[in-house]
């Protein structure tokens, strides 16, 4: 799955957009996450998940700022993320379907607060954005 | 048999209440032909594919669209006897149509997405939960009768 120019050029634009609110939006994705998911709760058994929890939006911003970080450098997501990709093989081992339910409530997140933002190709592109997030942070899995 | 709770009967009928079945059906398969363009394989006689907006715009595709959510409506009518409800269309989908099962689940997705923007933040997290398992139960169901 490549990111073509356009897709870039929405990434970019999109997080122009809504980047300044990437603590709320990276807690609301993990609270929808959770809710959504539950089997998602399994890698946070030291958090209180409870709605408003600190540690949820500590971590929603963590999340976020990953994000923001891999849009501002779009054309080299490999590199702005390696660091987190070594984390993740190395010690987070999350199960690589979860990033598919991460990106599914992080677009529902845009999409309920942001419809005008998510037309059909922005949303093709966000979608496709997050599936290279994803596997770029699974890469050294194996 | 699905277990489905009072407060997840409620969420679904005030969500199903509030969406109209044309435009949010239209929209929906719209978006699944425009965000993984390979799911258009099934189509080739719905005639101008080309572009997202050749594809919003193609009436084959509202009008199978408004099909596809109407039938979804008698999941919602039926709750209790979902596989039921769509044995006959499990079986079309898998000796006639030949759809991958993962097609049902790539357009329960973004139908959730379709929701979620014409809902705003009405579309809770409790919300999105509880239309997260019954688009599951809808493709689990479809997929059933494959053989």
């Amino acid at each position: 799955m490549v990111l073509h120019a356009n897709d870039k050029t929405n990434v970019k634009a999109v997080f122009g957009k809504i980047g300044g609110q990437a603590e709320e939006l990276g807690a609301e994705t993990l609270e929808r996450m959770f809710a959504a998911y539950p089997q998602t709760k399994t890698y946070f058994p030291h958090f209180d998940l409870a709605k408003g929890s600190a540690q949820v939006k500590g971590h929603g911003k963590k999340v976020a700022a990953a994000l923001v970080e891999a849009a501002n450098h779009v054309d080299d997501i490999a590199g702005a993320l390696s660091k987190l990709s070594d984390l993740h093989a190395q010690k987070l081992r999350v199960d690589p379907v979860n990033f598919k339910l991460l990106g599914q409530c992080f677009l529902v997140v845009v999409a309920s607060r942001h419809p005008a933002l998510l037309t059909p190709e922005v949303h093709a592109s966000l979608d496709k954005f997050l599936c290279a997030v994803g596997t770029v942070l699974t890469a050294k899995y194996r | 048999m699905v277990h489905w709770s009072a407060e997840e009967k409620q969420l679904i009928a005030s969500v199903w209440g509030k969406v109209s079945v044309e435009e949010c059906g239209a929209e929906a398969l719209a978006r699944l032909l425009i965000v993984y363009p390979w799911t258009q394989r099934f189509f080739s006689d719905f005639g101008n594919l080309s572009s997202p907006t050749a594809i919003i715009g193609n009436p084959k595709v509202r009008a199978h669209g408004k099909k596809v959510l109407t039938s979804f409506g008698e999941a919602i009518k039926n709750l209790d006897s979902i596989k039921d409800c769509f044995a006959q269309l499990s079986k079309l989908h898998c000796d006639k149509l030949h759809v991958d099962p993962e097609n049902f689940r790539l357009l329960g997705d973004i139908l959730i997405i379709v929701l979620a923007a014409h809902l705003t933040k009405d579309f809770s997290p409790a919300c999105q939960a509880t239309w997260q398992k019954l688009v599951g139960v809808v493709a689990h169901a479809l997929a059933h009768k494959y053989h």
